[in-house]
């Protein structure tokens, strides 16, 4: 055994899933609820520490010591497993994210897997059965409900959310997510070619089915992690709480943040797919490969890179939340089945046919 | 009858949704930076800030005893108040003056008088009876405490509260 490897991956998974992405996640709550209170003229939570800053610990400490009440009627197992799986798998797809280049001749990815986005996509999809067992175990109809509707929602765009990928592999060429993020250092975001080889027609031409990629891609994860306009798995006014309606304290909790941390891993894919992961624009500060000697100092900056287009997308995905209305749901079902499903697919063929027309043999 | 609602017909671009999405989010990001800048402040910071100032006067607070400016009771315990407050919060434990008492021709005092604060609706009702003008509503409307004795007003701390009030009361005038 190579203990040296094993060091370094418990230290990358300490520092960065429970000391860096598990307080994003309270902080998002935290600035989610001062930028909706900006955003309707009110001031939000702003008594506990500077700015309220410290109101997720006083949220989490008044989570943690209320009553953890487990009503008669539920099945005890599965309503105890499910907050579980909605909460794992979220954190598990943290293992192939690049949050940075490399720090002392380490990679800053946990899991440097050459299937990252498959892995993603395959874990990910495993948070709809904590949903699932939520809304069943519950043994009340409005969580069943609640559980019902979040299925098929969670099942229809994860078709739409994984073609919509598809165009962007096929002009990366890569399916490992360090290397697509060396690859826009070099050349150019994928919504932003600026420089290197997407100086061209080629990148500039190619930035049209990225950008409908990009779309559809933002738009599924907003139906994927259950947030407005698509919250109808808990749509308070028809369905009190949804799932989540028989559940109190921590066990509530856990899908509370269940969600808010598969919004930041779905922000940290965005991020790495779209716009160019860590790295800088016009190559700043970038290695001239993934192999490549990174001085320390660049990579805190990619890190702190990282985290800013992160911090980013998710103050974009608060906004949303607070600007649209909730879909119906006929509309949500054919927003996924009839217009997504078949614009991804027709994107996939577009770029397919770009890439060959840009890439034909001379003859 | 039935009214048949004309339904606008979108442009294609309308269709497309996301026009209307950068429009909302150009109305919600300006409440968003108006109200960070502080252009637009609404919310009033509770206890640091209060609007006290602001308090017409006629406002119905904690109801409060007062004395006249030379320190004297104006209540005579007639106990007016205690049989028209509606949800009897007043107690009045009366008491004689004793005879050789300077103002033995009152003849009476509260002994006790108690206003149980979780009890009062604020109604003004105390004040609109008495005779004697001895009760009034303040403009104390922050009435708290840990406990429930804490939230009965003996006569000391109602005393304190009401202060003094200037204003003819004939009950010491010698000649009357």
């Amino acid at each position: 055994m190579d203990w040296h490897l094993i060091i370094a991956a418990t230290i990358k998974i300490v520092v960065f899933v429970f000391l860096t992405t598990l307080p994003l996640v309270a902080m998002s709550v935290w600035a989610e609820r001062r930028v909706s209170a900006a955003i309707q003229d009110r001031v939000g939570p702003n008594r506990v520490g500077p700015f309220g800053l410290l109101q997720a610990v006083a949220d989490g400490i008044k989570f943690l010591l209320k009553e953890d009440f487990t009503p008669n009627h539920v099945r005890k197992g599965y309503f105890w497993l499910a907050p579980a799986l909605v909460m794992v798998p979220a954190l598990l797809t943290c293992a192939v994210i690049p949050f940075g280049s490399k720090l002392f001749g380490e990679k800053m990815v946990i899991a440097d897997l050459n299937v990252g986005p498959l892995f993603v996509f395959a874990i990910a999809s495993l948070s709809v059965y904590g949903i699932v067992l939520a809304g069943w175990a519950s043994n009340s109809k409005y969580p069943f409900l609640g559980g019902v509707r979040s299925t098929s929602q969670m099942i229809s765009y994860e078709i739409s959310l994984g073609l919509s990928i598809v165009p962007l592999i096929m002009i990366y060429g890569e399916l490992n997510l360090g290397r697509i993020v060396q690859y826009q250092a070099d050349n150019g975001w994928a919504l932003l070619p600026l420089w290197g080889e997407g100086l061209s027609v080629q990148g500039w031409v190619l930035t049209i089915p990225v950008f409908v990629s990009f779309v559809i891609f933002m738009t599924s994860m907003f139906a994927e992690t259950n947030r407005l306009p698509f919250d109808l798995p808990e749509c308070e006014t028809e369905l009190v709480a949804g799932y989540h309606t028989e559940y109190s304290s921590m066990k509530f909790a856990l899908f509370f943040l269940g969600e808010y941390a598969a919004m930041i891993i779905g922000s940290g894919l965005a991020v790495t797919l779209f716009l160019g992961g860590w790295s800088l624009p016009f190559g700043w500060l970038s290695p001239e490969n993934t192999e490549a000697a990174v001085p320390w100092w660049h990579g805190l900056i990619h890190i702190g890179v990282y985290f800013s287009k992160v911090i980013v997308l998710i103050l974009f995905f608060i906004v949303v939340r607070w600007t649209l209305p909730r879909f119906r749901y006929d509309q949500l079902m054919r927003l996924g089945w009839v217009f997504f499903f078949e614009i991804a697919l027709f994107n996939v063929v577009l770029t397919a046919a770009l890439l060959w027309w840009f890439n034909k043999p001379v003859s | 009858m039935a009214i048949v609602v004309k339904r606008p017909k979108l442009k294609w671009w309308e269709h497309l949704y996301l026009p209307a999405l950068a429009q909302g989010m150009r109305v919600t990001l300006g409440h968003f930076i108006k109200t960070l800048s502080g252009k637009k402040k609404v919310t009033m910071q509770y206890p640091e800030e209060k609007w006290d100032d602001q308090l017409p006067e006629h406002y119905r607070g904690a109801p409060a005893l007062v004395t006249d400016v030379q320190g004297r009771e104006r209540c005579v315990a007639c106990q007016l108040c205690e049989f028209i407050c509606p949800p009897r919060a007043i107690t009045i434990k009366p008491e004689e003056i004793p005879s050789d008492d300077k103002w033995s021709k009152v003849e009476k005092r509260p002994k006790a008088f108690e206003i149980d604060m979780i009890r009062c609706i604020y109604c003004g009702l105390c004040e609109e009876v008495c005779p004697e003008q001895a009760i009034y509503l303040r403009k104390d409307y922050s009435i708290t405490g840990t406990s429930r004795a804490e939230m009965v007003h003996d006569k000391e701390r109602l005393y304190e509260i009401g202060g003094v009030r200037e204003g003819l009361v004939n009950k010491w005038n010698e000649l009357k």
